[in-house]
């Protein structure tokens, strides 16, 4: 059959205009997120490996207790051994840029949400297409925006990752009893006094999950990110399957389980705590 | 009430639409349609209709009413967390209602504080902390505030627990750290929404107690909202009663038992115990026959008996004093003996009363001797008398049994 309606083309139009009219925006954000990721990348790599694992294992302890943090141990030293520190801590740093950055628009936006019934009205159908369309896609505008690297593989993961924190900051929000929130406003307190005291303490068991889930769903889209020259183990993985190299994949995707594992226990000993 | 305090509080033709055609709905109002063909008609609710009421300062006012009837409504426009459709709410003379957004919270900070049904405290913060919430809310820093809210607690009997979180609290102590937040703003009014619904009536009678005692101390202006018509009598300077958003009555607990002002009322409060309502005020005699010392002797008292056929007369001086009372039968002595006054056959040690005492209270001076009782002002002036037979039946509402035991219970004495 013939294609009648051409959505794909308005699409394309749209990206193509916007790749050529704000190039210096998309520059400035390429620059921008490269030094962040880089930096940070620099920072976890330069670190020395037994350090980092000392202080993930303590971490896992503080928040999550023993089990986690004999976890914790015994994933990194078996990545590391199996010669996966790298490329683990490459992916580490793309992963906590992604989720910073996602959060740092996903909460504001889930709050707006909360707050304002038209704001609802678009954001949730928004949310429900960025969720159910396929990984993949996202890469393409992103490789059009910044071309290869790891910047667009930022980009295609906040993207990816955003929807759970959005929405679960708005059902976190909605969810505060209504007569702690009317007692506030009897008392006098402003719609911040309101958020900051009363509605982000009473909610942030609820956000925490959505970071939790924020995360979870970075990691995963790092690793398809490994097909636009983001690095790390989604490279691995991806080498791993071009060469049909069995051990190679399953080296480094063990590698992916591991990291999910430990960030995923960590979070939730977070949200645990609250 | 006492007409001479302040008007702390003026509502003046409040009406609150809820809904998106308020000007079609209040236009329907003025022509006289019905709420529920209001509601039909636009999709708005009616909140309240057209109430007009005074809260003098110091007064314990009490709104009542069926679920639905606008009683939250009402109270949450003193503070306009329901903002008016038309009508104008007076605090103090100011109009609440043309303040702007930084004025009105002003208002909330200092004028008014609320406490809710459901507590509305903060499960993360201690006892403390919500007590001092609502000077947090204003600014103030952490050493004062919490000085005040301590202050509060030690008000409302929760020394001890200031550290505790309120789910560690049973419901009665969270409501009291309610109370307490609203009592550390140091308002001059309280408004309280169903404050002891969710308590179980012992702790329900105890934090009515306190509140009394403190309105005692303290002298807030307090609106209180209730479904429970005990409470309401208990608590309540003044009732008003609402029905679908209009303002039924409004009045003392007894003018709106002794003289409801629509069937309505009168359904609503049939279910009370009046022995616990009715005062001696209304249930007395006024200007009855009376002997005056001196002046009559035993002839004119014994002329004054056969006139109004009451054979037990109250015997005053010619400035109402009271001494006492004269039964016919030794009148009829004395004047066979001649004597110049009744002095040596008044009964004087008999019970007296003031206008406030209730008919439950006068109860036990129902005696064998069915004396009536006399009702005094604080210059023991005679106002009334209260005859054994109005007591009696006012008392049992013309139930046979409790007449039977009441008279049992007279004739043992
Ligand atoms: N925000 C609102 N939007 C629409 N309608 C409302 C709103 N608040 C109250 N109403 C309506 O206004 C009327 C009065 O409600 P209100 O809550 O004042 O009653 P109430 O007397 O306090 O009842 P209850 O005893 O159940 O607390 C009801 O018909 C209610 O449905
Ligand atoms: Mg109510």
């Amino acid at each position: 059959m013939n294609k009648v309606i051409d959505i794909g083309q308005y699409i394309a139009i749209a990206v193509n205009w916007l790749t050529d009219n704000l190039k210096p925006f998309f520059d400035l954000i390429k620059n921008t997120g490269n030094t962040s990721i880089l930096g940070l990348e620099w920072l976890l790599i330069a670190t020395p490996f037994f350090v980092m694992i000392a202080l993930f294992t303590a971490l896992a302890w503080w928040k999550s207790g023993k089990g986690v943090a004999l976890t914790t141990f015994l994933g990194l030293t078996l990545i590391y051994l199996m010669g996966f520190w790298t490329e683990t801590m490459e992916t580490l740093a793309l992963v906590l840029v992604a989720t910073v950055t996602a959060l740092l628009i996903s909460v504001p936006l889930g709050i707006w949400a909360a707050k304002n019934k038209f704001a609802a009205k678009i954001i949730r159908p928004l949310l429900d297409l960025m969720q159910t369309m396929p990984a993949f896609v996202y890469l393409i505008p992103a490789v059009l925006f910044f071309s290869i690297g790891k910047v667009p593989g930022a980009f295609a993961t906040i993207i990816f990752a955003m929807p759970p924190a959005v929405r679960l900051t708005t059902l976190g929000i909605d969810g505060v009893p209504k007569d702690i929130v009317e007692a506030a406003r009897s008392f006098g307190a402003t719609n911040r006094q309101i958020l900051f005291k009363v509605e982000l303490p009473l909610a942030t068991k609820t956000i925490l999950a959505g970071i939790n889930q924020t995360i979870l769903l970075s990691l995963s889209m790092v690793v398809i990110a490994g097909m636009i020259a983001a690095g790390g183990l989604g490279e691995r993985v991806l080498e791993g399957i071009n060469n049909l190299d069995i051990g190679l994949g399953f080296e480094s995707g063990l590698s992916v389980v591991i990291l999910a594992i430990i960030l995923d226990r960590i979070t939730q000993g977070f949200v645990n705590k609250k | 009430m006492d007409k001479t305090r302040k008007v702390k509080v003026k509502v003046e033709d409040l009406t609150i639409v809820f809904g998106k055609q308020k000007k079609q709905a209040l236009k329907l109002l003025d022509e006289g349609f019905s709420k529920k063909e209001i509601l039909e008609k636009t999709a708005c609710t009616i909140g309240i209709n057209k109430a007009n009421f005074e809260i003098h300062e110091g007064e314990f006012f009490v709104i009542m009413g069926l679920s639905g009837s606008g009683k939250s409504t009402l109270l949450r426009c003193l503070n306009r967390l329901n903002e008016p459709t038309s009508g104008k709410v007076f605090v103090n003379d100011e109009d609440i209602t043309g303040k702007n957004n930084k004025e009105l919270l002003e208002v909330r900070r200092t004028e008014m504080s609320m406490v809710f049904q459901k507590f509305g405290l903060l499960p993360h913060h201690t006892v403390l902390s919500n007590a001092a919430f609502g000077l947090e809310i204003r600014g103030e820093d952490k050493e004062s505030r919490e000085a005040k809210a301590q202050k509060a607690l030690d008000i409302v009997g929760l020394n001890g627990f200031e550290q505790q979180l309120p789910a560690q609290l049973s419901g009665g102590m969270q409501q009291r750290v309610g109370l307490a937040r609203a009592l550390a703003n140091d308002p001059e009014v309280l408004l309280m929404d169903e404050a002891f619904s969710a308590l179980d009536p012992l702790i329900k009678a105890e934090m009515q107690d306190q509140l009394l005692e403190l309105q005692d101390t303290l002298q807030k202006t307090i609106v209180f909202i209730t479904h429970d018509l005990d409470e309401a009598i208990k608590l309540g300077d003044r009732i008003v009663i609402m029905k679908d958003g209009v303002i039924e009555q409004i009045g003392t607990a007894e003018d709106i038992l002794t003289n409801p002002a629509s069937d309505y009322v009168k359904a609503f409060v049939e279910k009370v115990d009046r022995k616990a309502i009715i005062t001696a005020g209304s249930l007395m005699f006024e200007k009855p026959t009376v002997v005056r010392f001196k002046k009559d002797g035993p002839e004119g008292a014994l002329r004054k008996m056969r006139a109004s056929g009451i054979d037990i007369l109250p015997v005053v001086d010619l400035h109402d004093h009271f001494f006492g009372f004269v039964h016919i039968n030794e009148v009829i002595q004395s004047a066979k003996r001649k004597e110049p006054t009744v002095e040596a056959i008044i009964h004087a040690n008999v019970p007296t009363v003031s206008k406030e005492v209730t008919v439950e209270e006068m109860l036990p001076l129902i005696s064998e001797v069915r004396s009536p009782i006399a009702v005094v002002n604080e210059h023991n002036r005679l106002l009334g008398i209260v005859t054994q037979t109005s007591l009696i039946i006012e008392a049992t509402k013309y139930n046979e049994e409790e007449i039977i035991e009441l008279k049992e219970q007279a004739n043992n004495q």
